[in-house]
């Protein structure tokens, strides 16, 4: 079976080297239709494989048409003539296209058509079976997807066309990345063991987690001089990867300190600078988050083309949101408890539980589906460390909120008659400030923030009505931890707290690194009962 | 003065008489009605699961009722709202029994609040139907298992991970939330494994919190384990919350099914309809039921379900078939025994059989579990799971798992000689492990 195969795909690959450019011949089409026919008739995934590697041994580029789709579930049989067709759905009714020329047929209802099963077995075959097709493709990111994944599943059967396609390969990252999947196909194949001394050298310059795993199963196969040299490069490889691990945790804590730093600073407001216990606050984050989907349904129905910017168009109105509704909360509930913290916290606890089950009763008590842009999905490399794009933006989105904050604190006359109500209320009454008013916007503020905060959580966490809760506990702990009253022990607490639970989280657990870092803060807080950067002056005593 | 008096009177008297014709009515009238009682969280964290189960509860009695009602009388459900405060759930069970006198109790979703109800129903006499998968280790009067016990949902997952249509997997993450349920799981898997030769250094377990959201390290510890030259696969028993977090960062740092494909047992179509499922397409979960299941039944249930809840887009799930089979058992067994007086009624359940919505039948076993298919499904772009495998015939519920060694020798069997949850071959007696 398997030699018949390479044999297959030799006689293939030497047709496509011939014809190269060429559309394929009428004979050859009409074998290839005969072959995607069977797909009508062919019962299991194992026979559904059979086709699809007949399919690619043919190694007519036209193939690469029904197995993409059949990878990706658009391969249709026609129940009425069993005809087998390339799907694309166009609302309730689902457009045939032919599925080598990819001209379109006629539609048909979904009723009429039966979708030919894939599994994840059958992916990783069509997978394969296109790295080898695309390795001539025009556009150099295939090439380099196609060589990626020959690197991935090594055989020695691909050595030739590899070595077909260095030739004529210009791009130099592209030819790189030939070079390694050709060394990974030596090393399975049963070439000179100096030819593997050589594959084993390049594979090691490579030096990511793909490599060790080739390298590991290279050691566990072989003997002698290559498997010394697969040990020694194993060594290599995983003494920098430790580097690249601890660089990584830092990396997860300054993200984590990010999204923590995002959920407490406006608690840094309404806490730290007026005093509030508002157990509220998580809410008005999810009230943010809320904003969002609603921002994106209404763009989903009626300007679709504008969904890379819904974020953007979401955060002002987030802000709103949650403004208004602070705003609403103090002068309704808040401005009669100021000064009695217990009666504060029972009351936003109860404010916090009635906009839950608003929430609830308004959008249903299931998750709703916010989608990240674009450039907020996928992830880049840099050496062996994969950042996320989301992660990334949230970091920056979070000490752009920040900045603004400060701005807004240190420089307005809005943030010099805060700063002066929260210092000496009546001093600042009597100059003429008109204090409630200072109370009720700042807390609007701090609410607004929480709202905008929910937009960038959105996208890293649940929207459901439960989203505030999880963020209570920790906000409190940032903000307490960093010091009340004061926005930059805000920004050290959350970034502190966010790289020591993640440093602790892959020796202790997440369950245990938790735990640890609850029991530090209360040791923390014995020995600096103010947090990391007390405030002081009169203002303590106030 | 007199005469205001007699009017007074002639009112008040009038207003008793009219209150007695009330309250003799509505006696009347709940003479008329079997009493169905739903305890199902309707506030709270669970309330995104439990909400659903409700509404199909209501559904189906009304449905019930359109076809003529149970021995003659309409039934009546009384819903309460224990709110996801698990000794609420407690105290809403005794109010159902004692004071609203359902004949039935359908409700709780996790296995904390179960085991605070459970000591109501034996000393009230009552009867609950348990619609979710749960650990097991479990065998109860009382109570009637129609969710999926871990032989009939995570072992024929593992089985097909192992299996050559599944990728033949050799390395395993466990991953789970901290509480009873992923913890007896991993327990009953990671014995399993071993009993079929994998090695210590192959398997990863790993706990993380109730509704966790930083999943970064975790998953690229997955990613690590993973590059050991090894086919590897992750078994989720992730709950709840923390699944759309768990799936985003998985997506995020670019983990392909075709590479490490992640097995859920918590992951329904509910959890999906939060997430964009393009960048999941391809992993998988184990479950009894799943909506794409192509039955006439099935065709008829969905159809069903979007006019009672009025919204095309909701979707149907596996507890909801759960539910559906535990209410038509109960039907069937109260037609048996002519009598919704518990006691008979539990006497009746067993060997009772309904269809299931897959296309078969599921019988209520002696243990009170009943008998299942086990569907394999992979996540669709659409957000629907597509079967990539299925259990040739039925699997029986086992209560208490063979690969635990303190349940090995336990048998639950609840028909007249025996009587007893918990019977201990090994050792002939009635009693052992969770006798309480």
């Amino acid at each position: 079976m398997k030699t018949t195969m390479l044999l297959l795909r030799a006689i293939g690959l030497t047709l496509l080297l011939t014809m190269a450019g060429l559309l394929p011949s009428k004979a050859g089409e009409a074998e290839l239709r005969a072959t995607i026919a069977k797909f009508a008739t062919a019962t299991g995934f194992s026979a559904t494989e059979a086709i699809v590697r007949e399919l690619a041994a043919s190694g007519d580029p036209a193939v690469e048409r029904p197995l993409s789709a059949l990878a990706d579930g658009n391969l249709y049989i026609r129940k009425a003539d069993s005809q087998v067709f390339v799907g694309k759905e166009a609302g309730d009714a689902i457009e045939l296209l032919d599925p080598l020329t990819g001209d379109k047929a006629v539609d048909a209802a979904k009723t009429d058509l039966t979708k030919i099963k894939v599994n994840n077995g059958l992916r990783r075959v069509i997978r394969d079976a296109l790295g080898t097709l695309t390795l001539r493709a025009k556009d150099a990111s295939v090439r380099l997807a196609a060589a990626m994944t020959m690197f991935k599943t090594p055989d020695a059967a691909n050595i030739e066309p590899l070595d077909a396609a260095i030739a004529v390969e210009t791009d130099p990252a592209v030819k790189a990345v030939f070079d390694e999947a050709r060394a990974a196909s030596v090393l399975v194949s049963d070439k000179p063991e100096t030819d593997k001394l050589a594959a084993i050298s390049i594979i090691a310059a490579r030096g990511d987690r793909d490599a060790l795993s080739l390298l590991t199963s290279v050691e566990a196969g072989s003997q002698g001089s290559v498997r010394d040299a697969a040990t020694a490069a194993i060594g290599k490889i995983n003494s920098t990867l430790a580097l690249w691990d601890a660089g990584q945790n830092i990396w997860y804590g300054i993200s984590l300190g990010s999204v923590l730093l995002l959920a407490a600073i406006g608690l840094a407001i309404t806490f730290g600078v007026m005093g509030v216990i508002n157990m509220a606050h998580g809410e008005m984050v999810m009230l943010g988050a809320y904003t969002t989907f609603v921002v994106q349904q209404a763009i989903r129905t009626s300007f679709p083309g504008l969904f890379d910017w819904s974020l953007v168009i979401a955060l002002p109105l987030a802000f709103l949101v949650a403004a208004l509704v602070g705003l609403a909360i103090e002068r309704g509930i808040i401005r009669f408890l100021y000064g009695r913290p217990l009666e504060t916290l029972l009351a936003t606890w109860g404010v916090s539980l009635v906009l839950q089950q608003a929430v609830r009763s308004i959008f249903g008590p299931t998750n709703q589906e916010v989608g990240n842009p674009s450039w907020m999905s996928g992830s880049f490399d840099i050496g062996q460390l994969a950042i996320t794009w989301n992660r990334l933006w949230i970091l920056v989105f979070a000490l752009a909120v920040f900045a603004v904050l400060l701005y807004v604190m240190k420089r307005t006359p809005w943030g010099l008659q805060m700063r002066a109500v929260t210092a000496n209320r009546r001093m600042a009454a009597s100059m003429g400030i008109k204090t409630p008013w200072v109370d009720a916007l700042t807390f609007a503020l701090g609410s607004g923030i929480a709202g905008i905060a929910g937009v960038a959580l959105s996208q890293i966490d649940n929207v459901s009505p439960n989203l505030g809760r999880g963020y209570i506990i920790d906000s409190f702990m940032v903000v307490v931890f960093g010091g009340v009253g004061n926005l930059w022990g805000t920004l050290v607490g959350a970034f502190s707290l966010g790289i020591v639970n993640k440093v602790l989280e892959p020796y202790a657990g997440a369950v245990l690194g938790k735990i640890v870092v609850l029991v530090l803060i209360i040791l923390f807080i014995q020995k600096r009962p103010r947090g990391l950067f007390a405030l002081k002056g009169r203002a303590v005593e106030a | 003065m007199r005469g205001n008096f007699a009017k007074i009177t002639k009112i008040l008297s009038a207003g008793v008489v009219a209150a007695g014709l009330l309250a003799s009515a509505s006696a009347k009238a709940a003479e008329d009605t079997i009493k169905v009682g739903i305890l199902h969280s309707l506030s709270g964290t669970m309330a995104i699961s439990e909400t659903t189960l409700k509404d199909v509860m209501l559904m189906l009695i009304e449905e019930q009722n359109a076809k003529g009602g149970l021995l003659g009388k309409k039934l009546e459900a009384v819903v309460v709202d224990p709110a996801s405060n698990w000794p609420l759930f407690a105290e809403k069970a005794r109010e159902l029994i004692s004071k609203d006198k359902v004949a039935a109790v359908f409700g709780c979703w996790t296995s904390v609040s179960r085991k605070s109800v459970l000591p109501v129903f034996s000393e009230l006499d009552n009867i609950l139907f348990y619609p979710v998968q749960y650990e097991g280790e479990e065998s109860e009067r009382n109570v009637f298992y129609t969710g999926a016990a871990p032989n009939q949902q995570a072992i024929p997952a593992v089985d097909y991970l192992m299996s050559a249509d599944g990728g033949s997997v050799k390395r395993w993450v466990l991953e789970g939330t901290d509480y009873v349920y992923p913890r007896t799981t991993n327990k009953i898997l990671e014995a399993y494994l071993k009993s079929k030769g994998v090695p210590a250094e192959d398997i990863m377990v790993n706990y993380t919190p109730f509704g966790f959201s930083d999943w970064q390290t975790e998953v690229s510890a997955i990613k690590k384990f993973g590059s050991a030259g090894k086919k590897t696969a992750v078994v989720s028993t992730v709950n709840g919350d923390a699944n759309v977090p768990f799936y985003k960062e998985l997506g995020n740092q670019g983990i392909k099914a075709e590479d490490i494909p992640v097995m859920a047992f918590s992951v329904g179509e509910e959890e999906l309809a939060g997430l964009d499922t393009g960048p999941l397409v391809g992993h998988l979960a184990a479950w009894n039921y799943f909506e794409s299941v192509d039955t006439p039944e099935n065709k008829k249930f969905i159809d069903d379900w979007h006019k009672f809840i009025k919204n095309e887009k909701r979707t149907t799930n596996d507890p909801m078939e759960a539910h559906y089979i535990g209410f038509n058992m109960w039907v069937k067994a109260v037609e048996k025994a002519g009598t919704t007086d518990p006691d008979k009624v539990i006497d009746a359940m067993v060997g009772v059989s309904v269809p299931n919505l897959t296309g078969g039948y599921s019988t209520m076993m002696p243990n009170h579990h009943i008998t299942k298919p086990v569907l394999i499904g992979e996540i669709q772009a659409d957000g629907q799971f597509e079967t990539v495998s299925q259990t040739p015939g039925l699997v029986m519920g086992d209560e208490w798992s063979d690969y635990l060694p303190d349940s090995k020798n336990l048998i639950s069997d609840w028909r007249a000689p025996l009587s007893c949850g918990n019977f201990n071959v090994a050792t002939g007696k009635c009693g052992g492990k969770g006798t309480n």
